[in-house]
């Protein structure tokens, strides 16, 4: 039994996105600590997206490798939620690499991985053998990269005046976006109809137990979530994942085929 | 008298000694990365498992392994076999001692994991107190966490607090 393709694409889109937004973070860490952290926080995201599409090419065939839906893919193609693709800068004040935000982006890796450590645990008993597989492997890693967001929200947060600020500010705007989490779409309706997929409304409540003790400890407030709800995995996207892709397929495209 | 031996066993013998490339005192097999050597369809195959799924190392290990094989004519095709999740708990006590020896703190069990504590695979809740990990130059268990993160995917880096030197912790994964 094989995940339906469009849901395995949604799982290695949400890896590959917010790998590929970490990274950016490579050469500009805030501390080398936290460079070599996030680059190594990508290297895994970014492994787990290529078992995912080398597993989708699989069964699209037709020449389809994972180079080929990692870089000849376009944005309404992507199934990524919109809280991978946002950018680290709060508030779209800016665009220049300046203004990147250390806070947006650990509340960002915090809120994904408090959910993948609880999706990729429910996918060890997909009936799609070669997904239980790739969940087993990325558990390990998404409980790691909870691990070390978490330290950093609670230390952001009970932090100094200006840290607090931050975080407080970071999560203000992106905790809205977790609201997709809890949409339905219609690969993963089809994945749970044939038992490859899980219920993800059924995960909220440990979901919210997770992020709120956080909280409570990183002493922050919780926002309001309401509102629009994005719809990335479906396809419609923030105008952020076009400038992504622009910049992660931009050598695939100008050289197609290349190797080193 | 000379015994033939198959080609699996032969390549056995070649691959025993491969060493990973980025920590090179321990073997691929000593690691849990080499699984198997086996006779398929389309002829040999060696079964190896990723670490991290984004090891960079992984490329290497497929050339290194091809490279051994090429030195007594034999070829065969590489596996990448996911399940079993690879763990450090397959990794022998021979193993540990050398990555001590080498300078690197081995990793603590995850399967025999105490609740609560803390390590890669099981996620600690306040106030849960890690399990100490030992210096490898001086053996102090006053030790402290520098980077969650170090030279590898594979391990974290320490500082110990007797001695004052940093190490790289072999993270229990």
């Amino acid at each position: 039994m094989n995940a339906p393709v469009d849901y395995l694409l949604h799982l290695a889109d949400n890896a590959l996105i917010l790998g590929q937004r970490n990274a950016e973070w490579c050469g500009h860490g805030p501390i080398l600590e936290e460079d070599i952290a996030l680059s190594n926080n990508s290297l895994d995201l970014i492994g787990q997206a290529r078992m995912l599409y080398q597993h989708a090419a699989a069964q699209i065939g037709k020449g389809a490798t994972e180079d080929t839906l990692a870089y000849f893919r376009d944005v309404p193609d992507f199934r990524n939620y919109t809280l991978c693709e946002l950018p680290h800068m709060p508030l779209m004040a800016a665009t220049s690499a300046g203004d990147r935000d250390f806070a947006m982006t650990i509340v960002r890796n915090f809120l994904y991985s408090s959910l993948m450590v609880l999706v990729w645990d429910q996918l060890q008993n997909s009936k799609d053998a070669q997904l239980a597989a790739i969940a087993a492997k990325s558990l390990k890693e998404a409980r790691y990269h909870l691990r070390h967001s978490r330290d950093w929200l609670v230390r952001l947060g009970d932090g100094t005046e200006v840290s607090h600020a931050k975080v407080q500010a970071a999560l203000d705007q992106l905790l809205p976006y977790t609201q997709e989490f809890w949409s339905t779409s219609p690969q993963e309706s089809a994945a749970l109809a044939n038992g490859t997929g899980i219920d993800m409304a059924a995960l909220q409540a440990d979901w919210n137990q997770i992020v709120d003790e956080a909280l409570q400890e990183a002493t922050l407030q919780r926002p309001a979530a309401g509102g629009f709800v994005p719809t990335g995995k479906q396809g419609i996207h923030s105008e952020h994942l076009g400038f992504v892709l622009a910049e992660m397929q931009s050598l695939a495209r100008q050289h197609p085929g290349a190797t080193w | 008298m000379t015994t033939t031996l198959t080609a699996a066993e032969q390549a056995w013998q070649l691959l025993e000694g491969l060493s990973d490339p980025e920590i090179p005192v321990i073997t691929l097999r000593e690691l849990g990365i080499l699984r198997d050597v086996r006779e398929g369809a389309a002829g040999l195959e060696v079964v190896i498992t990723p670490t991290y799924s984004g090891c960079p190392a992984m490329g290497q290990i497929e050339d290194d392994v091809k490279a051994a094989l090429a030195t007594a004519g034999l070829q065969a095709t590489v596996v990448t076999q996911l399940a079993p999740a690879w763990t450090t708990d397959w990794m022998t006590d021979a193993a540990r001692e050398k990555l001590r020896a080498y300078g690197i703190a081995p990793p603590h069990a995850c399967a025999s994991e105490k609740p609560g504590a803390a390590n890669v695979v099981q996620f600690a809740a306040r106030g849960a107190k890690p399990e100490a990990v030992h210096c490898p130059q001086c053996g102090s268990a006053n030790t402290t966490e520098t980077s969650h993160f170090g030279s590898t995917a594979c391990k974290a880096l320490y500082r110990c607090l007797d001695c004052m030197e940093p190490f790289d912790y072999f993270k229990p994964y």
